[in-house]
């Protein structure tokens, strides 16, 4: 995989992870790109597209778009398994994943992301494997330090983008 | 202190941490740039602070903004601060920020080696796993050099955890840096059997992306992956495995065999749709073709799921290219897709279609494709139909149509929906390009240019020179048939009519078109003249286009050898040195120009300056290697040329009673078409039945070049198939579609070869951030750059198969022997050579200490040794065996390995291998066995394949060189029987090669040298020409030194025996000389090392 966007339906970029070194400049380049066209893409179509001399991977859930960028020969359904299995992890680990919790906790949504990907590679397969990795790492971090929110996310001053708070794993389109 | 603890906490309290940020630019909509201005002035007076938190707090935000797109570079530092801090909590957000924003441009980052080396072996995995996931994010080909031999450590850690993140960094890692992929290899081999499955997978992962980008160099681990594939039950590891075997199988085709039954077997029975798709994936690429494989992926096409459905269609169009009768059979389901409401699945549906046409389904399929272009609601949606009518059309020069008219016909309508620009260019492209058709049918033709006569002007430059360069073509023809006709009126008309319409073209701003048309006007009112005095013109006119004149095929400058002695670098004229002349080019060109204009009245100057030109251009093309041979008349050849052409066409008022189709022409074609087949077959039935030997419709085919593969259709019109013209000289390879700078390239590493030392990975080393330039960093590149004289590698380059750079380091050292071998041997095919190469094994101390290299000397490291061979001349034999060989110490035992390669042609076997032992070294042998009996070597070789076995000396004193004398026996086997042979040689082990290359320290080895109990020798060479860089490289590289401390031309180098003795040496350089001091503990050591290194200098 060369690169993992997590952006909303009005096109902000909510998460990148990049595993292919290329400059700030080309990174914005490509966003916009791929933001553009995956937004215009209409509900019923396929998920995949050519873009480039890639492929691109990308599934809706309720507010938010997934979407990975694969080489030529990898695996069109096993990066949507990869994308899917990444929600659900979220879900576990925030319980009802929504969009807030992953704007709030963006840094624990990377957390997550690496513990199952390393390099554009799963690197586990288990879910209880991850969530039990990122536990432990969150332990040891809250005896360091207990002044670092958890995961409860306020909600004041939201009640104008309720998208945002609606469960990704219901939302599947 | 405490004090400003409370302080740090207190400030913290009213710092915003991220959720205040992201609140506070949720609720600073209308001023967003302003606000987070504002926050990121805050974010630098928080880094000031002292408080490692508050500045964790910082980077955490800043990492927010950098996604928002907010360059926070400036920071890099900070982050690296926020890495170091000790607690887990902020070395996370430190790693987090570092990974999304550190690249290989960012400076800073050779800061932080030793930071993440720290982490690595920090004794909590989490800190290790963190340091190895931002690591896999930003590793640079620096960093993958300094931590390689740490993370390769890692890959056997106690924890799975740490072993899984480190096996599958190894892949970035071994992009960055290509050398460490043999070294670290063979564990990584063994991480496939690894007890924890995600260490497993990931191994499995890694060895995957590597072997799909290089295969042959894995094809021995095919059969451990056959044992995984045929036990794993994991859906994600067996996806990886099929990859793999996916790319193995075309260089093994016997893999195909033996895995048809595992793979058929998944496919009936995995519910994993991932899975399925992936075994019928690869096995319709690779393996062979099955029925079954179709039949999944019509259930696949059939799904509701459009996902499944378009990757059907994609798959289906994998076997499209070698099976494309079994797709055809499936063209209701495609045509079927063509209606999906998903444009993207439509899309795929076209690309099949495309190869399912036959002469047969052409016109069918073209119509059914002209209603979708109707109904088409997107202009790209529609313009991508327009294409693929045409490319269905025109693949393979137009080798489907059977009946041009109705081509034609098509174009037309095409021409006449909306279309987009685009779509116009496209079309009028295709008609030009199928203008020997076009001549066949003139009429329908004419209606064409007509209608698109409005328009031309608009389209860009080089539709318009193909344009015009018909024009003229058509006007022929129509000029011809008039002529014919007697109307002589009417081909005036025409004529007429060239000349009113043509000037527009000529004053178009594209050069090409103006001058096709200017020359094409002149010729026209030549033509004017002579049709005036009523002479006949038409013939010669239409010669203009007999003969053919062929495209030049794309790839013809490539191909063409430059020739010996011409620099295409060099000017042909010295480029003009002062401005003025360059102005006044212009101004001559407009003069001509307006000239051109002013001679449209008087034609007899046209006809000299055409004559002119003709000439210019015969000389042109006479020196021009692509033009076209074939041209017998000059007249001939003039009208290739530049366009000529006019067509304005047709006077398309003319409604002239040829029968001009009507819009559903092509309709109409297609009925006509039926009937035509219809008749056909009845005349060959009545032929059948008559018994003709004659074969179907050669009457209506004469030379037409078609190549037939539906016999019974036969082409309405005949149109020469153009083939693409390549210059005489072409040269035949297409080396031009490797991409030289395929990053994966690098890794084509054969990994079935023994290590030289060379390769091993860099030993940790003590590194300072502020002494980055010590000598002891330079060193690897000085070794590098070292060249040797051209002649040796001349000498050497038919035996060394080129193996990538990385093999570099290991060819010098055997070319060296090669030369020596030369001497010797002249005229023996046979030849062998060897190479020893001694390396610790690495397990035994994990050196902690190595910051006192002095004294505890960690074992790892590697050494050179020399090694020497011996040509040996085999009498009779006629096949040259080569072998070369390495060795590993162990404390006082040496292991040699010696690689066999057979450069015979027949099959050796029995090879036992003998050496005759001395007092000091002797040759491990079982236990029971005389000092006579040679060991076998444990297999056997084949031609042209080379294998390695290692033998066990052991040693008794390092301090003198040794040389023993050997014997390989074994048989030969070829046709004409067995016979046994012999290969002499010598094992050469000298000084250098006990030596282990060891760091050590300036302090230290100030201590070393004061403590007085080493012996002191000296040398001196004189005609010293390299440079002291060279030098220090060549003592680093042959003798296991490394460099301690280097002051302008006078250095210290310092390394170690494997039996502990410290050597140091003072090596100064004067004009033409150089001496080198040595001290050592052993004083007979020393001056034989100082021996060998006056041989090797002197070499210089």
């Amino acid at each position: 995989m060369q690169f993992m966007l997590l952006f909303s339906r009005q096109g902000k970029l909510r998460l990148q992870k990049w595993y292919v070194p290329l400059s700030d400049k080309e990174k914005k380049k490509i966003t916009r790109e791929l933001v553009q066209t995956v937004l215009a893409r209409k509900p019923k179509m396929c998920s995949f597209l050519e873009w480039r001399d890639l492929k691109i991977v990308y599934k809706r859930y309720a507010s938010l778009y997934f979407c990975c960028a694969i080489e030529d020969q990898d695996n069109e359904l096993i990066t949507l398994e990869i994308i899917h299995r990444y929600v659900e992890l979220l879900d576990k680990y925030f319980g009802s994943v929504c969009e807030l919790d992953i704007i709030f906790n963006f840094e624990k949504a990377y957390f997550i992301l690496d513990e199952f990907l390393l390099g554009g590679e799963v690197q586990e397969t288990s879910k209880k494997n991850v969530l039990k990795a990122i536990e432990q790492a969150d332990l040891l971090q809250e005896v360091s330090t207990s002044s670092f929110s958890g995961h409860s996310v306020s909600m004041v001053g939201w009640d104008s983008e309720t998208s945002c708070s609606s469960k990704l794993l219901e939302g599947i389109l | 202190m405490a004090l400003k603890m409370v302080k740090g906490s207190i400030d913290r309290m009213f710092d915003k941490n991220l959720q205040d940020l992201v609140r506070g630019i949720r609720n600073h909509k209308e001023d967003e740039a302003k606000y987070i201005s504002q926050c990121i002035d805050e974010i630098k007076q928080e880094l000031k602070q002292d408080n490692i938190a508050v500045k964790a707090n910082a980077v955490c935000k800043l990492t927010y903004l950098q996604m928002l797109g907010y360059d926070i570079s400036w920071a890099a530092f900070n982050i690296i601060e926020v890495m170091s801090a000790s607690k887990f909590t902020f070395k996370r957000i430190g790693y987090l920020a570092a990974s999304q924003c550190f690249h290989e441009g960012t400076d800073v980052i050779m800061l932080t080696t030793n930071q993440i080396r720290k982490d690595l072996s920090s004794p909590n995995q989490y800190d290790t796993g963190v340091a190895l996931t931002g690591l896999s994010c930003f590793v640079t080909p620096d960093l993958a050099r300094d931590l390689a031999n740490d993370i390769m450590t890692l890959m056997s850690h106690t924890k799975p955890y740490i072993r899984k993140k480190a096996v599958l960094i190894m892949y970035k890692v071994f992009l960055k840096y290509p050398e460490s992929l043999r070294p670290a290899f063979p564990r990584l081999k063994e991480k496939l059997e690894d007890p924890d499955p995600g260490v497993q997978s990931a191994a499995v992962n890694v060895i995957c992306e590597l072997a799909r980008r290089n295969p042959k160099n894995y094809l021995s681990l095919a059969p451990l992956f056959f044992k995984l594939m045929t036990s794993s039950t994991n859906n994600w590891v067996l996806i990886k495995i099929i990859k793999l075997f996916g790319a193995l199988t075309p260089l093994e085709p016997r893999l195909g065999k033996k895995l048809i039954e595992p793979l058929t077997n998944l496919i009936h029975s995995t519910s994993a749709m991932s899975l399925l798709y992936e075994c019928v994936n690869t096995v319709i690429c690779v393996f062979f073709f099955s029925q079954l494989c179709v039949q999944k992926l019509r259930i696949l096409i059939e799904d509701s799921d459009q996902n499944l459905k378009y990757l059907g269609l994609l798959a289906m169009s994998k076997i499209l290219k070698t099976h494309p009768k079994s797709v055809q059979s499936h063209k209701d389901l495609i045509l079927q897709c063509l209606d999906d409401k998903d444009e993207s699945i439509r899309l795929r549906a076209l690309d099949l279609l495309y190869g399912m046409v036959s002469k047969k389904n052409l016109m069918e399929i073209v119509k059914k494709l002209m209603i979708h272009v109707d109904k088409a609601e997107g202009t790209t949606y529609r313009d991508e139909l327009l294409t693929k009518i045409i490319d269905i059309c025109s693949q393979s020069n137009y080798q489907y149509i059977t009946n041009f008219e109705w081509y034609i016909s098509i174009l037309v309508e095409l021409t006449r929906l909306e279309g987009t620009r685009h779509g116009c260019e496209r079309i009028i492209l295709s008609k030009s390009m199928c203008r020997s058709a076009v001549i066949d049918v003139l009429f329908s033709n004419q209606t064409l240019e007509a209608m698109l006569r409005p328009k031309v002007t608009t389209l860009p430059g080089h539709i318009q020179a193909v344009y015009v360069q018909n024009m003229v073509k058509l006007y022929a023809s129509i000029l011809q048939q008039k002529e014919q006709a007697g109307e002589k009126e009417a081909a005036q008309e025409i004529t007429q009519l060239m000349i009113e319409r043509l000037p527009q073209f000529v004053q178009s701003a594209d050069l090409e078109v103006q001058e096709r048309a200017s020359c094409i006007l002149q010729l026209i009112k030549y033509i004017q003249k002579l049709q005036a005095k009523e002479v006949p013109v038409a013939e010669e006119v239409i010669a203009l286009f007999a003969g053919e004149l062929n495209p030049v095929a794309p790839k013809a400058q490539k191909k063409v050898p430059v020739p010996e002695g011409l620099d295409l670098d060099a000017w042909i004229n010295e480029p003009p040195s002062d401005s003025e002349s360059e102005d006044e080019k212009p101004k001559t060109i407009f003069h001509e120009e307006e000239q051109r204009h002013s001679r449209h009245r008087q034609p007899e100057i046209d006809e000299e300056e055409l004559a002119r030109r003709r000439e210019a251009r015969k000389q042109e093309q006479a020196n021009n290697p692509f033009y076209i041979k074939s041209s017998p008349s000059p007249q001939k050849r003039y009208q290739d040329t530049p366009g000529v052409e006019h067509i304005p066409v047709v006077q398309i008022d003319l409604s002239v009673p040829l029968k001009v189709p009507g819009m559903p022409m092509s309709d109409q074609y297609v009925k006509l078409e039926e009937e035509r087949r219809h008749k056909q077959k009845l005349e060959k039935d009545k032929k059948k039945k008559k018994q003709k030997k004659e074969k179907r419709g050669k009457h209506h085919r004469h030379n037409s070049l078609h190549t037939e593969s539906e016999e019974d259709i036969a082409p309405a019109h005949h149109v020469d198939i153009i083939t693409e013209e390549m210059p005489e000289n072409a040269l035949p390879s297409d080396e031009d579609d490797k991409d030289p700078n395929d990053p994966y390239k690098a890794l084509d590493i054969d990994l079935d070869k023994p290590l030289a030392d060379s390769e091993k990975l860099p030993v940790q080393r003590h590194r300072n951030v502020e002494t980055l330039k010590s000598p002891d960093s330079e060193v690897p590149l000085v070794e590098k750059k070292s060249k040797k004289p051209k002649k040796k590698e001349k000498k050497h380059k038919d035996k060394e198969r080129d193996k990538g750079k990385k093999k570099e380091k290991e060819k010098k050292v055997v070319e060296e022997e090669e030369d020596e071998v030369k001497k010797k041997s002249s005229k023996h095919k046979k030849k062998k050579h060897k190479k020893e190469k001694e390396e610790k094994s690495k397990d035994k101390k994990k050196s902690k200490k190595k910051s006192h290299p002095s004294e505890e000397e960690p074992p790892e490291s590697v050494q050179n040794g020399t090694l020497e061979d011996e040509p040996l001349p085999v009498s009779s034999c006629s096949k040259p065996l080569r072998f070369s060989q390495g060795n590993l110490q162990h404390d006082s035992q040496v292991t040699v390995s010696v690689i066999f390669e057979n450069k015979s042609t027949s099959f050796l076997k029995s090879m036992e291998l003998n050496v005759l032992d001395s007092l000091n070294t002797k040759m491990l042998r079982p236990e029971g066995s005389s000092v006579h009996d040679g060991i076998p070597v444990p297999f056997q070789l084949p031609p042209g394949i080379s294998n390695e076995a290692q033998f066990v000396f052991t040693l008794q004193s390092i301090v003198m060189a040794q040389k023993l004398k050997g014997t390989l026996s074994f048989i030969v086997k070829d046709d004409e029987g067995s016979t046994h042979e012999k290969l002499d040689f010598k094992l050469h082990f000298s000084c250098a090669s006990y030596l282990i290359t060891t760091p050590c320290y300036s302090d230290a080895f100030a201590k070393l040298l004061e403590s007085g109990d080493l012996h002191m020798s000296s040398i001196k060479v004189d005609g010293i020409s390299i440079s002291f860089q060279h030098l220090l490289a060549k003592i680093c590289f042959h003798h296991h030194f490394s460099v301690v401390e280097r002051v302008d031309s006078c250095a210290s180098m310092y390394s170690r025996s494997i039996q502990g003795h410290h050597v140091c040496l003072l090596v100064k350089k004067g004009e033409n000389s150089v001496s080198i001091d040595g001290k050592c503990n052993d004083s007979t050591l020393l001056s034989n090392l100082l021996d060998e290194m006056k041989e090797t200098l002197s070499k210089c």
